[in-house]
């Protein structure tokens, strides 16, 4: 059970890569962006292309990836999610969903339905494991993930705090009105916040292609991850996110014990039961909760 | 050449005109009063200079550049600061931050995080505290130096005094008069008259958008400023609204 | 201004809508007599358009009128055809089965909405699709259901083939009239004003004492009985039941795309957005994955360059109104200054919101 357990700890570290930027997005912006899980898939995608036909390690693959992904979040903010934001709250979420069916479907004409993996071009590392004490197995994929989470995540919170950039993004999360009238150009510091955002998109859908396989239509289970880590965790909370992932994780992994469907189960269950403890405890209690829907 | 020269200024919100063609220019070195009834469009006026407003007519000039279409980002860093009414500070943020901020344009000048505590002591012992956890006074001080800190050719204030105690006010001024001795130029927006006449060198009265009165702060009497306040001083010239 | 002559007229329709009103009676009338004389699939084409007016209208409801943007209504689709089978299977008959099935979603809408609609903007959105998600997964553990393997509406096939498609076309144009009708009764009614209030601003609607919360939760049970009879109606019309198609965020992804073409917060724009993605399908459908390709680009141009859709664009134009639904204001006599012919932009000087 133990063994499982770390399992569990090590698959949030993924949970929380995923989940990092669309909660970085939302904390800047106040945009979910519906095309995030698709947009994982894409970089998992380029990176299996650069493998499959150009022989580039996925490793070696990021340093080409990741400068694009960061053009692409960077050319996202500027062409798209500004002038839908401009819209109201709402317009951005169409915008980003049917961005999502676009990039599903075109990656679908160009790769066809067969299922991928990154996992054949990164030699032993996809299945060696360390024994640590007490009989446990702990796959060296999955701890390179779970620190890769924490050194970004660290990353994050020491770009957002000590620079000047990270407090330019910072006040305009905040007050983007003031934060111009103080000097910082939000149309830029939004666009770089959407790109540092894409990045980290980019080494998620690597982690996505070495662990596991993915489809064209892969995206949108990804998306509901990140969601559930993110506001699990508390949405705009960078180390929250790793408690969420690591909760999200921790539940599939406890419903898979319960029964052979029970991995999504466990793992959809533990955002509802979690976001419904928090309004009940934010608002008027559950018991508020059902009388406000009596008399209203 | 002045520093600063607004030219037949029209602001809109909407439907609502709240500046309606106001001009004036600025001298370096000069702190000019604006003050009026509240909906005058003194705050309007201030927010089109900084460039969080786009104006529907007219101009402002810095030195001879003409700022209209330049946002406001960029406005800091050709010297123009506003401290907003309200304050408007990152409350999520430390006054130490907060300060540092103000420094993203990158205009060059002396003005330093040290030098703010210096000229505001009561802020050194909250310098990592965040600005939502301040008082008022130190919210207040916060704001302006954090306009400071971009090293302003032209300081544009809006209702410091708003919300604060009157010893509080004291010191804020206190400050304010240190700044305007260095030869800072100012515009300030402030209700309590007196004060204003006090600190200032030249008053401007709005009323309903316009230029009701300007004059030499030395020289109007309390009693004009209070007739081009409530609109008492039309003689039936064709200054009457429609 | 404040001349008598120059008084505003405060009216409900127009000439126009007066027309309009008495097409919609002819139009049902041609459409309910329309299988004897239409072929086979055509009928059967006929019905999908239906369904895609309801889908359109009740996603409209929620969104362009509740300001609800939900990614997850699948979920209501998905169940409407589960919760079929099931009564079916229990022995009802198959016909009543496809309306007492939208029923029960509506019943079970109301919990959720209890707790769903706290959420917002984006937060609503997503949460929807992981509610979809996981009710997709728990009716896979059904037995009757064998997981993706699916299962048959099978009591139907007691009606032989022609009996089946003419009563399902005239139940689907049933349903379709009918949901329109309430839609249209509920906009038009006190509740259309508080509806309108907060389309336009929520916040400024809550201060003036419009029930926010209790409106939109109608609005949502409205949605999910709808859409809930959509997928029954769906069910009964392709017999078969795999809860992969039924759960799918594609019926989604159609309803966003038909109301944003046709002009999301405008009655007539949901119909005319399903009868362009009616006419899209039928003559792209064929080309698989670029029609797919299509439909999400038109939804994000649209999204961005005509947010307000072919009606709203319309409306706004040329100042149409078919099927009011809201009041208008109308400057009778304009001032002095324009003698040119009144156009109708310049007697509707205050653009009705509606």
């Amino acid at each position: 059970m133990s063994n499982q357990i770390i399992q569990g700890i090590l698959l949030g570290g993924y949970y929380a890569l995923i989940a990092c930027g669309l909660s970085f997005m939302f904390s800047v912006m106040r945009i979910i962006n519906l095309a995030h899980g698709s947009l994982a898939v894409f970089a998992a995608y380029a990176l299996w292309l650069l493998a499959s036909r150009f022989h580039v390690s996925p490793f070696a693959g990021l340093l080409i990836v990741l400068p694009l992904m960061a053009a692409i979040g960077w050319a996202l903010q500027r062409f798209l999610l500004e002038r839908s934001a401009r819209g109201g709250a709402l317009l951005p979420i169409l915008t980003t969903f049917g961005l999502a069916i676009v990039i599903d479907n075109l990656l679908f004409e160009q790769f066809g339905a067969d299922t991928r993996s990154l996992a054949p071009y990164i030699g032993s590392l996809s299945y060696d494991s360390w024994e640590w004490p007490g009989n446990i197995y702990v796959g060296k994929l999955a701890v390179i993930m779970f620190a890769t989470a924490v050194v970004l995540l660290g990353g994050l919170q020491l770009f957002l705090t000590r620079t000047r950039l990270g407090r330019s993004i910072r006040a305009t999360s905040e007050d983007p009105d003031t934060a111009g009238l103080v000097g910082v150009d939000a149309r830029r510091a939004n666009a770089i916040a959407a790109a540092i955002a894409m990045v980290t998109v980019g080494l998620a859908g690597a982690f996505l292609g070495m662990r596991a396989t993915f489809d064209p239509y892969a995206g949108a289970p990804q998306l509901l991850f990140a969601f559930e880590a993110a506001v699990i965790g508390g949405a705009g909370s960078l180390w929250g996110t790793l408690i969420g992932g690591i909760v999200l994780a921790l539940a599939q992994t406890l419903g898979a014990q319960v029964h052979p469907q029970g991995f999504l189960i466990g793992g959809h269950a533990v955002f509802l039961v979690v976001l419904f403890v928090r309004l009940s405890a934010s608002g008027l209690g559950v018991r508020g909760l059902l009388r406000l829907g009596r008399t209203s | 050449m002045s520093l600063l020269s607004v030219e037949n200024l029209v602001v809109r919100h909407g439907l609502l005109q709240a500046v309606r063609g106001v001009s004036f220019t600025i001298e370096r070195g000069e702190t000019l009063a604006l003050v009026g009834a509240n909906g005058a469009g003194k705050t309007t006026l201030l927010r089109a200079i900084a460039g969080a407003h786009q104006p529907a007519a007219g101009r402002v000039l810095l030195d001879g550049a003409d700022l209209t279409n330049i946002p406001s980002h960029r406005r800091v860093g050709m010297g123009v600061a506003l401290v907003p009414e309200g304050r408007r500070l990152f409350v999520q943020m430390t006054v130490e931050e907060n300060l540092l901020l103000g420094k993203t344009a990158g205009r060059p000048g002396d003005w330093s995080v040290d030098k703010v505590l210096e000229m505001f002591p009561n802020l050194k012992p909250r310098r990592h505290a965040k600005t939502g956890h301040l008082s008022g006074g130190e919210q207040q001080a916060t704001a302006i130096g954090r306009a400071l800190m971009s090293n302003p050719g032209v300081l544009l204030l809006d209702e410091v005094s708003l919300g604060l105690s009157p010893l509080i006010v004291d010191r804020v001024y206190a400050a304010l008069q240190g700044l305007i001795a260095s030869g800072t130029t100012i515009i300030l927006v402030e209700q309590d008259l007196n004060r204003a006449l006090a600190v200032s060198d030249r008053v401007i009265c709005m009323l309903e958008g316009r230029v009701a009165l300007e004059g030499p702060s030395k020289e109007v009497s309390r009693d004009e400023v209070t007739k081009a306040y409530f609109g008492l001083h039309r003689k039936g010239t064709g200054s009457v609204p429609a | 201004m404040s001349t008598p002559a120059t008084m505003p007229v405060i009216e409900r329709g127009t000439a126009t809508s007066r027309i309009a009103a008495m097409a919609v009676a002819i139009i049902i009338t041609l459409l309910a007599i329309a299988p004897q004389l239409l072929s086979a699939g055509a009928v059967d084409r006929m019905t999908a358009l239906f369904i895609y007016v309801i889908l359109a209208a009740m996603w409209n409801a929620l969104a362009g009128f509740g300001g609800l943007v939900s990614v997850g209504q699948q979920v209501f689709f998905g169940l409407g055809a589960y919760f079929a089978i099931r009564l079916a299977d229990a022995g009802l008959n198959p016909f009543l089965a496809l309306f007492a099935s939208g029923i029960v979603v509506g019943v079970v809408s109301i919990p959720l909405s209890l707790f769903m609609l706290r959420l917002r903007n984006g937060e609503f959105a997503i949460g929807m699709w992981v509610i979809a998600a996981l009710t997709h997964l728990l009716v896979n553990l059904d037995r009757l259901v064998q997981g993706e393997t699916g299962t048959s509406l099978i009591s139907l096939n007691v009606y032989d083939a022609g009996t089946r498609r003419a009563t399902i076309y005239w139940l689907a144009l049933a349903s379709m009239t009918a949901l329109l009708a309430i839609l249209f009764g509920l906009l038009r009614g006190s509740t259309g004003a508080a509806i309108r209030a907060i389309r336009d601003n929520e916040d400024a609607a809550a201060s003036v004492g419009v029930r926010v919360t209790g409106t939109k939760r109608l609005l949502f049970v409205l949605a999910a009985f709808g859409i809930g009879i959509a997928g029954a109606l769906w069910l009964a019309t392709s017999i078969t039941f795999q809860p992969k198609t039924y759960f799918n965020v594609q019926w989604t992804a159609y309803m966003i795309f038909m109301v944003l073409v046709g002009g999301i917060g405008t009655f007539e724009g949901a119909i005319l957005g399903a009868l362009a993605f009616f006419l899209i399908e039928t003559w792209f459908g064929g080309t698989g994955v670029w029609y797919l390709v299509g439909l999400g680009a038109t939804a994000v141009l649209f999204s961005l360059f005509l947010p307000r859709g072919l009606w709203g664009t319309i409306e706004e134009r040329f100042g149409l109104r078919l099927l009011p639904v809201g009041y208008r204001v109308r400057l009778a006599a304009a001032s002095a200054d324009d003698d040119a012919m009144p156009s109708p932009q310049q007697t509707t000087m205050h653009q009705e919101k509606a």
